[in-house]
């Protein structure tokens, strides 16, 4: 999976959360879930279940506080995908 | 001076109808909202019919957004919502856009929420599994859930809260509102509750054996209370809500004034004197009506019907006598006496709310529903007021000033309100 699938399927999976349309059309690494896309910081779990999910893989607590942005997120994902 | 507090806004789930429209239709006719599930059949209940608001999923989506309803499984909660939301828009009021309503608040009752969320999140934990619970467990599953739901939805800002008196929860609910607002601490409250459906609500009644077992075939009739051949009540669920709000707050904004609260009175039998955890003492009810009629400040002899709590297990004779002993009032002279609960079950910690509702519907659309299901009056009820006081007819009348309501709950505890038409 390249970035722009990655970033397409994090998409994906933050769509039911997200508050704010506009800026979920134009979400780039640089974006941060709760101060740009507007999500609700509780859903944040809901977000790391369902890329658990997704990924088959396992989200540490520790790993999950740097998961606030789209490149935080991606970045867990692939050292998790890597191994 | 004490404010005068009037309803102005009536919403409701009640699985003979969604919707006030519906329901008002639904209870003129005397129409039962009681179906066979074969799925309680499966469970091996003893009871196997039920009564069960139908709500589609494009009808959920107009009172929750599609993120609130991700991963939502909290029947209670969905129908407190309906409810409340309907009342509120039924008075003319709007959400709040930033600022909160400050005298505006909630008290919404609830016997439990949701259990199917609960159900889901046990196996989940008793798998190891606590981070999979997600966002939404623990705000589906607090009791003050229902309220806490309205609350945000709507932008309250004076008091939220839950209370939970089993099956007295509604009508105590709309009791605890109606003393807010009289004492001045807010202008308008939605008071209502609500209750959530399905085996594992009606579980443990079904192994108390205190629903009937006998209607599998002819689910429409298992609800009968007064009956000589009552066997047990039907579980129903559901939501009801009322909006209550100084007289001066209704005239000011010109609303539909539905009818005023006179008062009303909670107590408890202390399971005390013959009144168990299971059963109400009849010393207790009696001074909860007495109660009642002395805080609204009238007379027994000015009640025209009784909204009874009547549940058609065998207790029934049991309250007529209560309600003969504490009126002083028997045969042709008892007033009017009908049970919602003969269309629509018994909706638990809902049933004094949706109740309520219809309470007032009645009077302010001039008709008292029928009781239905009651051909064969218990012989013991026959002995105490005239057969004509229980209408299996819709009667068309506005000579109905005042109603009593009571609900009466496991605990021992005992609610019950007067209502009156509205004269300003």
């Amino acid at each position: 999976m390249n970035k722009t699938e990655l970033i397409d399927a994090l998409k994906e999976i933050a769509k039911p959360y997200i508050q704010d349309e506009e800026a979920f059309q134009h979400v780039t690494e640089a974006t941060n879930f709760i101060d740009d896309l507007k999500i609700n910081s509780a859903n944040l779990v809901d977000i790391v279940l369902d890329v658990e999910d997704k990924f088959d893989i396992l989200i540490e607590d520790d790993e999950m506080e740097r998961m606030l942005t789209v490149k935080g997120a991606m970045d867990i994902i692939i050292s998790k995908m890597d191994v | 001076m004490n404010k005068r507090v009037v309803i102005t806004g009536l919403g409701v789930v009640a699985p003979n109808g969604v919707g006030l429209e519906n329901f008002e239709r639904a209870i003129k006719a005397g129409q039962s909202g009681i179906e066979y599930f074969e799925t309680l059949k499966e469970m091996k209940f003893s009871c196997c019919i039920g009564g069960i608001p139908e709500v589609s999923e494009e009808l959920k989506l107009a009172y929750l957004t599609p993120l609130q309803l991700r991963n939502f499984t909290s029947s209670g909660i969905l129908y407190a919502c309906m409810a409340g939301i309907d009342a509120w828009k039924d008075a003319g009021l709007t959400f709040a856009e930033e600022e909160p309503f400050w005298d505006s608040g909630c008290i919404f009752g609830a016997g439990i929420s949701g259990v199917e969320k609960m159900r889901e999140a046990t196996y989940k934990l008793d798998s190891g599994k606590v981070k999979r619970l997600g966002s939404t467990t623990v705000m589906q599953t607090m009791a003050s859930g229902v309220s806490a739901y309205l609350g945000g939805i709507i932008g309250l800002g004076n008091q939220v809260t839950t209370n939970s008196s089993a099956c007295a929860t509604g009508t105590e609910a709309i009791l605890l509102a109606y003393e807010r607002i009289q004492a001045g601490k807010a202008i308008r409250m939605i008071a209502g509750s609500s209750s959530e459906h399905g085996p594992y609500i009606w579980g443990g009644f079904d192994a108390m054996r205190v629903m009937t077992y006998k209607h599998s075939e002819t689910p429409t009739k298992g609800s009968r209370p007064m009956s000589a051949t009552a066997s047990g009540f039907v579980p129903g669920c559901g939501g009801g809500a009322l909006i209550l709000e100084t007289l001066e707050s209704a005239l000011a904004r010109n609303a539909k004034i539905y009818a005023e609260i006179l008062g009303g009175a909670v107590n408890s039998g202390g399971q005390r004197i013959g009144g168990t955890m299971t059963a109400p003492n009849s010393v207790s009810v009696q001074r909860c009506i007495k109660a009642a009629i002395h805080n609204a400040g009238i007379q027994a002899e000015d009640i025209d019907l009784i909204n009874g709590h009547l549940t058609a297990t065998v207790k029934d004779p049991v309250e007529i006598q209560n309600w003969v002993t504490a009126l002083g009032r028997q045969g042709k002279d008892f007033p009017y006496i009908h049970s919602l609960k003969s269309m629509i079950g018994h909706c638990l910690s809902a049933a004094g709310a949706i109740e309520s509702v219809a309470a007032v519907l009645g009077l302010k659309n001039n008709f008292i529903f029928p009781s239905i299901n009651c051909d064969d009056l218990h012989p013991e009820i026959a002995e105490l007021i005239a057969k004509d006081r229980i209408p299996d007819q819709i009667i068309d009348t506005d000579k109905v000033d005042i109603v009593a309501k009571a609900s009466f709950g496991f605990g021992d505890v005992n609610s019950c309100l007067i209502f009156k038409k509205i004269a300003i």
